[in-house]
């Protein structure tokens, strides 16, 4: 692959790419502590993993601020273009996981303080899930590979689903038992947390398709369908009668 | 496509005002235009970018034959204006250039003529009689947003100017004989960023009755101010699309390789 003439812009382009990459592996760290941390009720490691997440809204600040000095000294276009406004959107998805990991860790500290709930096991499994799809859109994203992260795309409504199903394990829960109600609105919490760190590792895969064949699958099916708030330009506004 | 149409579908290619086909020019025997084919959308700007020594600038003097001023240079191929061969043998180049205009890389001013006299030089030259030429130099420095800059000194020489306000004068000087497209060989390169920037403006204002063609070594001026771009290299037309197209996802990898600075 042929590389830039100016060999400066060619190492500005490589750690803008090391930089998301050591993001996106301190992401899937925090990740995997905070999991731990929540299937052992470890409130220490959940401190610990707390604390990870300076280093990554450090490592948000430098990407950011490389690809603003890139825009406006390199100008980039075509592929450059689209990696590093990829790279903008990548390190804000990348930075709202490591926030959302950091809310799961306050839950499972809060959780630590109360006996085990019995639903709690079923988080486990979502966990895992939310933690192979940030991994495999990573794993997309440095193999740029498009076919991947299409594939991984379809996975969100399977996270989706299974969000629904804690949400409803937790009223139906919550109903019979009123003691768990500060417990399980925490479970449903982490839940969520989980579900939106998926939606995250979605707008990846999207990242990942637009970098690598500028194609924009956001929102695909959605904008197609009409918006209710256009104005629809066949349809003359009615004449006021005099 | 009508101009009413391109407003009600602004990303539809407009009806073409030159059609080039298998376009080939030579220096003696250096090849240096290679069969190119290729469409000039009517009211747009084209740019043609490719590294120094790919044809561009030849292929921009072919379409208003100025390339055949050169000695041993020739030209073979089609340039249809509005659907008429401008290499054929009844076409008259001088009057050709009256439809075609051409701004050079560097500002040319007639040097012993004054600024009213050297955006009249195209009719005085041509030998066309101009009914009010004051309303004409007036017209003319308006369009190109430099009429309040000279109007107290229209008989100064034209070469007393600032080289920004003298490629403007040379634009007037194209826009006074009123043609069909204007043809830009790199009109800003000697131009610092205000007077670049002017230029700009004025590129963007003239396609709404002009067709522009415009050589530029500038990519982001490129991308700025054209509609479609066509890429060449090493003579040949490697891709042909909308500006914004080529910008972000180019087809051909050589574009590709070229816009991010991977060649050579």
């Amino acid at each position: 692959m042929p590389t830039h003439t100016s060999k400066v812009y060619e190492h500005e382009l490589r750690t803008l790419r090391d930089k998301l990459l050591l993001m996106g592996s301190l992401v899937e760290e925090m990740i995997h502590k905070g999991q731990a941390a929540l299937s052992t009720r470890d409130s220490g490691l959940a401190k610990a993993t707390i604390r990870l997440d300076r280093r990554c809204n450090r490592l948000e600040c430098e990407v950011d601020e490389l690809c603003m000095r890139i825009l406006a000294t390199r100008q980039p276009v075509a592929s450059d273009l689209r990696f590093v406004t990829a790279a903008l959107k990548i390190v804000t998805d990348l930075e709202r996981i490591g926030d959302l990991v950091v809310n799961i860790c306050e839950r499972v500290e809060e959780l630590n303080e109360e006996s085990p709930l019995q639903v709690t096991e079923e988080l486990t499994s979502l966990s895992e899930e939310a933690a192979a799809v940030v991994r495999e859109a990573l794993d997309a994203l440095v193999s740029r590979d498009v076919e991947r992260a299409q594939k991984l795309l379809s996975h969100d409504d399977h996270i989706d689903d299974h969000y629904a199903r804690i949400f409803q394990d937790v009223l139906a829960l919550m109903s019979r038992d009123p003691s768990t109600v500060y417990r399980a609105t925490r479970v449903q919490s982490v839940a969520k947390y989980l579900e939106r760190i998926a939606d995250h590792a979605m707008n990846i895969a999207e990242s990942v398709v637009f970098l690598v064949n500028g194609r924009d699958i956001r929102h695909y099916n959605r904008l197609k369908e009409s918006d209710p708030l256009e104005v629809d330009h066949d349809v003359r506004p009615p004449q006021r009668s005099r | 496509m009508s101009a009413l149409e391109s407003e009600i579908d602004p990303d539809a290619t407009p009806e073409p005002k030159l059609q080039i086909s298998h376009l080939d020019a030579y220096f003696n025997d250096r090849h240096v235009v290679r069969d190119i084919t290729l469409s000039v959308p009517q009211r747009r700007v084209t740019a043609i970018i490719g590294p120094s020594g790919c044809g561009k600038s030849t292929f921009l003097r072919c379409l208003n034959r100025m390339h055949e001023h050169v000695p041993g240079a020739r030209a073979r191929g089609a340039v249809m204006l509005d659907g008429v061969d401008v290499y054929h043998p009844s076409i008259n180049p001088a009057r050709l250039r009256r439809h075609v205009g051409m701004v050079f890389q560097k500002p040319n001013p007639f040097p012993t003529m004054s600024i009213r006299d050297n955006v009249l030089a195209g009719h005085r030259l041509n030998g066309t009689h101009v009914d009010a030429p004051g309303e004409l130099v007036e017209r003319c420095l308006r369009q190109v947003a430099l009429w309040d800059e000279v109007k107290d000194r229209l008989g100064r020489p034209g070469v007393s100017l600032s080289s920004g306000q003298q490629q403007r004068l040379c634009m007037a000087r194209v826009l006074a004989v009123e043609p069909e497209v204007i043809l830009l060989d790199e009109p800003s390169s000697a131009l610092d960023p205000i007077a670049t920037a002017h230029i700009e403006e004025l590129i963007e204002e003239l396609k709404e009755r002009y067709t522009l063609v415009l050589v530029t070594h500038n990519l982001q001026q490129a991308a700025r101010v054209s509609d479609y771009m066509a890429f060449f290299y090493l003579g040949n037309l490697v891709e042909f699309d909308r500006t914004d197209v080529i910008f972000t996802n180019p087809k051909e990898s050589r574009t590709e390789d070229y816009l991010t600075g991977k060649f050579g």
